[in-house]
């Protein structure tokens, strides 16, 4: 496709867009009069027609994929959720996957907050905020790319040259290069370290909105009563902003439990750093094992729904206050 | 109100007339686009004579879908220019490297390409019991059984229909080296592999790891051990063990297939031969398949094994002959008399029966395409393409390893098999073989390894 085609298909694609928005203007226009429900269930329909077909209905198909063998054909009940429990590549999976989960959310928030803290009010804030929110910009299959390049390893051979960041500091500090993607169990910590860089800014731009939201007046009394830096931290701030920091836990966590790229780009899955989405892809596209494949994700669905669940609670529980 | 009603009426008017706008000025653009890719027809039309029987084809449009990237994608994009200018139809050329995976995911999803360019039977096997692959027009039928033999047809054949045309081929029983280097320091090249492995400790007594190799290769990360075990399978065990292996009537775990898995790592997992001039073991795992043999340029590798393709992957200007910076020799049995050949090849494979997805086709399976591809590779990329064709002209292979694997090919006492792991299904050929590969490269047991695979065959 030459580029005046791409640029049509985009134009028809705007225009179709804005077709239908005004076709449900238009509707919502008319019946106004008779009733304002009718108005809301006009703007819903399309997305619900949207989600029904595109996510509704896939989401159902795969949970009755998971109980079929490789093919689809025949009914093998639990066994590919028994496989998924015994298999040592799986159980290596669902081992890499909890660390991820642990891991990426804690030091990310902890990472946003302290950040969100020293910028606070200081000069250049600005500057200093969009430079650790500048990951987020890019894609996650371009951030690994770079911090493949970081991790790059090159032999201790005269004539050779370190092309990675991380093993040149190495060779100057007089260590010898490593193989950090390569060397497992570490290998999955430096890739959750890509994980954390991309989803820090995130943390950050939340909770510094919920630093700023804290009342002057409580904390000029904290001042007043004496209190030390840490005690401001422990007492004042992080109670007032508990339910943001939340939000931004849970957001990390579910985001962490669909982590794919960083994987595929960096490992492929291999050198044991394998996780559940990559694996669930693998299965079912590579291996063809629809009925393992479909299992997989079935998993990932039923780990993320408590934290959804626990997400959406907070946040009525904070609207009721 | 009034005002407003209209200005609203308006506003969906426009609307509408943009929206019947784009549509026309869509549906003109999309056939229209660049008819042939502006050649000059003046040198065509001679030759043009041999296309008359394709007929004129313009505007129409041919999708070729495959696994072959750059440097080696060019030379396939130059080759079919001659069909292009001569019936004026446009082929589209996709190169992926995750092909063997999204083929099938395209094929099950209802959009599969015009042609796929196939380079495993196994897949092949796979995506004509899809259902949605076509079988080959007469036309290719007879070219196939003019210029190849009974087995090559076998290959494209699934329950005795025959699909697929062969393309290229490539022999992979070959050992890169450096001449220089084996004149200067008095080495010969071995004709046993009891020679080969003296070669390589007297290399590695001089301080020097005589062996490099690379494994890294996106989602295919782990296919040069699947070479290296077969090579090493067809030549302890014999080619009917072999067939049997691969057609899982022994265990992928047996004693037989153990074994050629162990005396690969005898080469690949000994430090003391690997890996020059890239680092340790491990980094086999994580060097490119393509920077594999480069060390024996810079002399601090001594021995690569790779199949003729490889050629390509040289820097430009690099003498890839038997007197020159780097050559190969053929990878020898166990006794000087034997001469087993493992071996690849992709086949185009046809979704669509439309006249011109057909005559492409017939091209592609002509003896005139083979020479033009012949040709245009050994001037591009230096070589490293050849076919099985019968109607190949030598005299078109310029480089010494594609002349080289020629020979091999056509060699009576040749015992020719074709890469196993591309005949075993996908869920091993494509995956399982390939991980665990690189896992035992890294540090699985060979155990469990090919325990590993066995489980993971299947069970159909």
């Amino acid at each position: 496709m030459d580029i005046s085609t791409k640029l049509l298909t985009m134009l028809l694609a705007i225009l179709l867009f804005v077709a239908v928005v005004g076709l449900m203007l238009f509707i919502a226009g008319r019946t106004e009069r008779r009733s304002a429900s009718i108005v809301g269930y006009v703007f819903l329909f399309p997305s619900i027609i949207m989600v029904s077909v595109g996510l509704l209905y896939p989401a159902v198909r795969t949970i009755f994929q998971s109980f079929f063998d490789a093919a689809g054909k025949a009914f093998v009940g639990l066994d590919n959720y028994q496989t998924i429990f015994t298999s040592s590549d799986d159980l290596l999976v669902l081992r890499n996957t909890v660390l991820w989960v642990v891991v990426t959310p804690f030091v990310a928030t902890a990472i946003g907050l302290l950040y969100a803290i020293l910028v606070d009010g200081a000069r250049g804030e600005a500057f200093a905020k969009s430079l650790i929110f500048l990951p987020m910009a890019i894609s996650m299959v371009a951030a690994s790319i770079i911090w493949k390049f970081v991790y790059e390893f090159r032999p201790d051979q005269p004539g050779v040259r370190q092309i990675g960041l991380l093993n040149q500091v190495v060779v100057w500090l007089g260590g010898s290069p490593q193989q950090w993607i390569v060397n497992s169990p570490w290998n999955t910590f430096f890739l959750i370290v890509v994980m954390i860089w991309i989803q820090a800014g995130f943390a950050m731009t939340i909770l510094s909105a919920a630093i700023k939201a804290i009342p002057e007046d409580i904390i000029e009394a904290a001042r007043l009563d004496g209190v030390t830096a840490i005690g401001m931290f422990r007492f004042v701030t992080l109670p007032s902003i508990r339910p943001s920091v939340i939000v931004v836990l849970t957001t990390i966590g579910i985001g962490t439990l669909k982590v794919f790229d960083v994987v595929r780009t960096m490992t492929g899955g291999n050198f044991n750093t394998n996780v559940v989405a990559n694996e669930f892809y693998t299965q079912s596209f590579r291996a063809s094992n629809q009925g393992l494949g479909s299992a997989l994700a079935v998993l990932l669905f039923v780990l993320v729904v408590p934290i959804v669940v626990y997400n959406v609670r907070q946040l009525r529980a904070s609207e009721a206050r | 109100m009034s005002s407003k009603r209209s200005s609203r009426t308006l506003a969906a008017l426009s609307g509408g007339l943009g929206i019947a706008l784009a549509l026309t000025a869509c549906s003109s653009g999309g056939s229209g686009g660049t008819t042939a890719s502006g050649g000059t027809t003046t040198a065509a039309s001679g030759d043009c004579a041999a296309f008359a029987s394709y007929g004129d084809l313009t505007g129409k449009t041919v999708s070729v879908y495959t696994g072959i990237v750059t440097p080696e994608d060019q030379p396939y994009m130059d080759s079919y220019k001659p069909f292009e200018d001569c019936t004026h139809a446009k082929i589209v050329y996709t190169g992926d490297k995750a092909f063997e995976t999204q083929i099938l995911v395209r094929t099950k999803a209802g959009s599969p390409p015009d042609i796929a360019i196939v380079p495993q039977p196994g897949l092949l096997a796979q995506l004509v019991a899809t259902g949605a692959a076509k079988e080959a027009p007469k036309a290719v039928a007879d070219n196939v059984d003019k210029f190849w033999g009974a087995d090559w047809k076998a290959y494209g054949s699934v329950d005795g229909k025959f699909y697929a045309a062969p393309s290229g081929a490539s022999v992979k029983s070959l050992v890169w080296y450096s001449p220089k280097e084996f004149t200067d320091a008095g080495y010969k090249v071995p004709t046993t592999l009891d020679e080969l492995k003296t070669l390589s400790d007297t290399i590695a007594a001089t301080g020097k790891k005589p062996w490099c190799a690379g494994i890294a290769s996106g989602e295919a990360t782990g296919w040069p051990i699947t070479d290296w075990m077969e090579d090493f399978m067809l030549r302890l065990s014999g080619p009917d063990a072999y067939d049997q292996w691969v057609t899982h009537k022994i265990a992928f775990n047996s004693a037989a297939s153990t074994a050629a898995l162990d005396a690969v790592g005898g080469y690949l997992k000994n430090d003391k031969y690997v890996n020059g001039g890239l680092g340790d073991v491990t980094s086999i795992a994580t060097t490119t398949f393509q920077d594999g043999g480069l060390p024996i340029l810079e002399g601090t590798c001594s021995l690569h094994r790779q199949a003729s393709f490889y050629a390509s992957n040289f820097p430009k200007g690099t003498k890839v002959a038997e007197d020159g910076d780097v050559y190969a020799f053929y990878l020898p049995g166990v006794k000087a008399a034997d001469h087993p050949v493992l071996g690849g090849g992709e086949f185009n494979l046809a979704f669509s029966d439309r006249p011109e997805v057909q005559a492409f086709q017939t091209y592609l399976s002509s003896d005139l395409w083979a020479n033009t591809k012949a040709k245009i590779s050994s001037e591009s990329t230096g070589g490293g393409w050849i076919s099985a064709n019968k109607g190949l002209d030598v005299a078109n292979l310029t480089n010494p390893i594609d002349k080289l694997s020629a020979t091999i090919l056509q060699d009576p006492k040749t015992v020719f098999r074709f890469d196993g792991s591309d005949m075993m299904p996908a869920a091993i050929g494509s995956d399982a073989f390939w991980k665990q590969a690189t896992a035992w490269i890294t540090g699985q047991s060979t155990k469990d390894a090919v325990d590993k695979i066995e489980a993971a065959w299947p069970k159909s």
